[in-house]
């Protein structure tokens, strides 16, 4: 059992697998279906204040408390194919996620249980504990959950949990239009995924690659994970990300043994002093 | 560093910050954690004067530990997003979330030190003033480190990179902030373990900063650079320059005693903002998330690859 799971129900109630999402950018036509599914689905507020950005076809910018599907729009340069010719562009488009980490450092720092593992393997924010305390923003390291400053409390991707627990899929992968997200059971997401990534391959698009299916990784495996077109980078995603907990029982002897020096150092200044 | 070499090292997207800034505010937590400092150091120095004999350091010790912890719990409800809600806190204890250790700690601390001064002040229950005295400065220790465990334990780049030395640098820095204040306030003669508190405090506080500032992570730069390094050599000015003073002239004047163990305090305040201004900066640059990650995966594909060439070969 690691760290991160101290406390914490195994992943996946007895009997129920875990669910996931399986974003397969190479599908993407950057419609923004699922981004307005969201918010619709789940009552999101507008972002304030609107803006153009002049980033491509991207005017949403990033994940936010009030935005839990984005669609990032890239345009990558192509080299011209022979000389004389002229350089391209290609678009690249994916819509990024809450990934419902395997080891999720939000959930393990949250000091008041309001985030949780749900029967479905996902992480959930139970509103009404919630107090606002912001420590699952800053251990995030994809930078998905956020506090609404004029509320207070913290939100994020439920993958519609209301929708889940009676048998319908979320709503952003019930309105794309091209199956670029697929929910559905993980360990059957993945075995598609790698068949997919296979068969691009075959078709000589040697940059296809998953990101975040690695069970082995940093995070131990996305719930919500991808097949890009790139590095993730390019896409605004954190290359190699690692769950911050996974140092923790190092700092606490660290902090143990700066504890008992303190002490010590204290009990120094008074030696021979006593009056 | 130039804009288009930046762009050069790393990809990001449209040069946006991959993580979130931490939500808090400076003035609460940093805050918060200076105040929590000074009283921690100010419940050790009073726990010895009350067993060496030395009344008026362990009353303005005890009096300065509550007014401290109480600033402290005040900032630390203020910067929730619902203070109406901070009994949450105490819902669950959960040994994976510093803040829930930390809120446990503290509701231990800040009764212990609020009944040893209690005590100090009505001269009732002397005797239990003082064994909670006792257990003040005994989770005082605590108080005064596990906020290091709170910074680093997040995916910001600067906190979590120091995360092995933070506790020492945070150890230091209390035991300045609370010897320094102590030396302040109390009278020279009996102030003498405040002033070496304060002076050990600084140098503690002085080298372990450094060797943060040095770990030769790439996130170190925001120590160096920008409003956290101001903050941070502002810092080493004061607690040098104050800890100088208290050694060579605070135990023959009450003026160098106050204005040296002020000028200490000061550079522990320093401190804490330096460090927090410095993992807010690391957050709104992508490259201190992308650079590093990514010469860790380049790092163990040569490796893989080195291992596929070995084995093609033989």
């Amino acid at each position: 059992m690691s760290v991160t799971q101290l406390g914490m129900p195994a992943i996946g109630a007895p009997g129920e697998a875990r669910k996931g999402f399986f974003t397969d950018t190479s599908l993407c036509i950057g419609c923004k279906a699922c981004e307005v599914a969201c918010k619709e689905w789940n009552s999101l507020p507008a972002e304030r204040p609107l803006q153009l950005t002049g980033e491509s076809f991207d005017n949403t910018s990033r994940l936010s408390a009030d935005t839990w599907r984005h669609v990032a729009f890239i345009e990558k340069k192509v080299p011209a194919p022979a000389a004389g010719g002229t350089e391209g562009i290609k678009w690249l488009m994916s819509s990024d996620v809450c990934k419902h980490c395997t080891n999720a450092a939000c959930l393990d720092v949250c000091p008041t249980g309001a985030l949780f593992r749900t029967e479905h393997g996902t992480v959930v924010v139970q509103q009404d504990i919630c107090n606002g305390c912001g420590y699952c923003v800053s251990a995030c390291p994809y930078g998905v959950i956020d506090q609404r400053p004029d509320d207070g409390r913290a939100f994020k991707c439920t993958m519609c949990y209301d929708r889940l627990g009676v048998g319908e899929e979320p709503a952003c992968a019930k309105a794309c239009p091209t199956q670029s997200i697929q929910y559905g059971e993980l360990d059957e997401l993945r075995e598609r995924a790698d068949a997919r990534v296979a068969e691009l391959h075959e078709r000589g698009v040697d940059e296809a690659r998953l990101y975040g299916r690695d069970p082995d990784g940093g995070v131990g495996g996305d719930g919500a994970f991808f097949l890009l077109l790139d590095e993730p980078e390019t896409y605004g995603l954190p290359p190699d990300p690692v769950v911050t907990t996974r140092d923790l029982p190092a700092m606490w002897r660290r902090a143990a043994g700066a504890a008992a020096g303190l002490l010590a150092g204290a009990a120094v200044v008074f030696w021979g002093a006593r009056k | 560093m130039s804009r288009r070499r930046e762009r050069e090292e790393f990809t990001s997207y449209y040069g946006r910050p991959i993580l979130k800034e931490p939500t808090w505010e400076a003035a609460d937590i940093a805050g918060y954690i200076f105040a929590g400092g000074v009283a921690a150091a100010s419940s050790m120095l009073a726990a010895g004067a009350q067993y060496t004999g030395r009344p008026a350091l362990e009353r303005r010790a005890k009096l300065t530990a509550l007014t401290a912890i109480s600033v402290s719990a005040a900032a630390l409800v203020h910067d929730l997003g619902r203070p109406e809600r901070f009994l949450n806190m105490l819902r669950v204890a959960k040994p994976t979330s510093p803040m829930s250790m930390g809120s446990w700690i503290l509701s231990v601390y800040g009764p212990l030190a609020g009944a040893s001064a209690a005590a100090n002040i009505t001269g009732l229950f002397p005797a239990a003033g003082r064994a909670c005295g006792l257990g003040a400065a005994v989770s005082g220790s605590a108080v005064a480190t596990y906020t290091a465990v709170l910074l680093a334990d997040t995916a910001v780049p600067t906190w979590h990179d120091a995360h092995e030395i933070l506790p020492f640098v945070f150890a230091g820095s209390a035991a300045a902030a609370g010897g320094g204040i102590a030396a302040a306030l109390a009278p020279v003669p009996e102030a003498g373990p405040a002033r070496r508190m304060a002076v050990a405090g600084a140098l503690l506080e002085t080298v372990a900063s450094l060797r943060m500032e040095r770990s030769g992570h790439l996130s170190t730069e925001t120590l160096r650079e920008g409003r956290g390094g101001t903050l941070m050599r502002l810092s080493k000015a004061f607690s040098i320059g104050g800890a100088v003073g208290l050694a060579l002239g605070g135990h023959r004047s009450r003026t160098v005693s106050v204005v040296g163990g002020l000028a200490v305090a000061a550079g522990s305040a320093l401190l804490r903002f330096g460090v927090f201004e410095a993992g807010k900066a690391s957050t709104r640059d992508p490259k201190y998330v992308v650079v590093p990650q990514r010469e860790r995966l380049n790092a163990a594909e040569a490796v893989r690859r080195e291992a596929a060439g070995i084995d093609a070969a033989a």
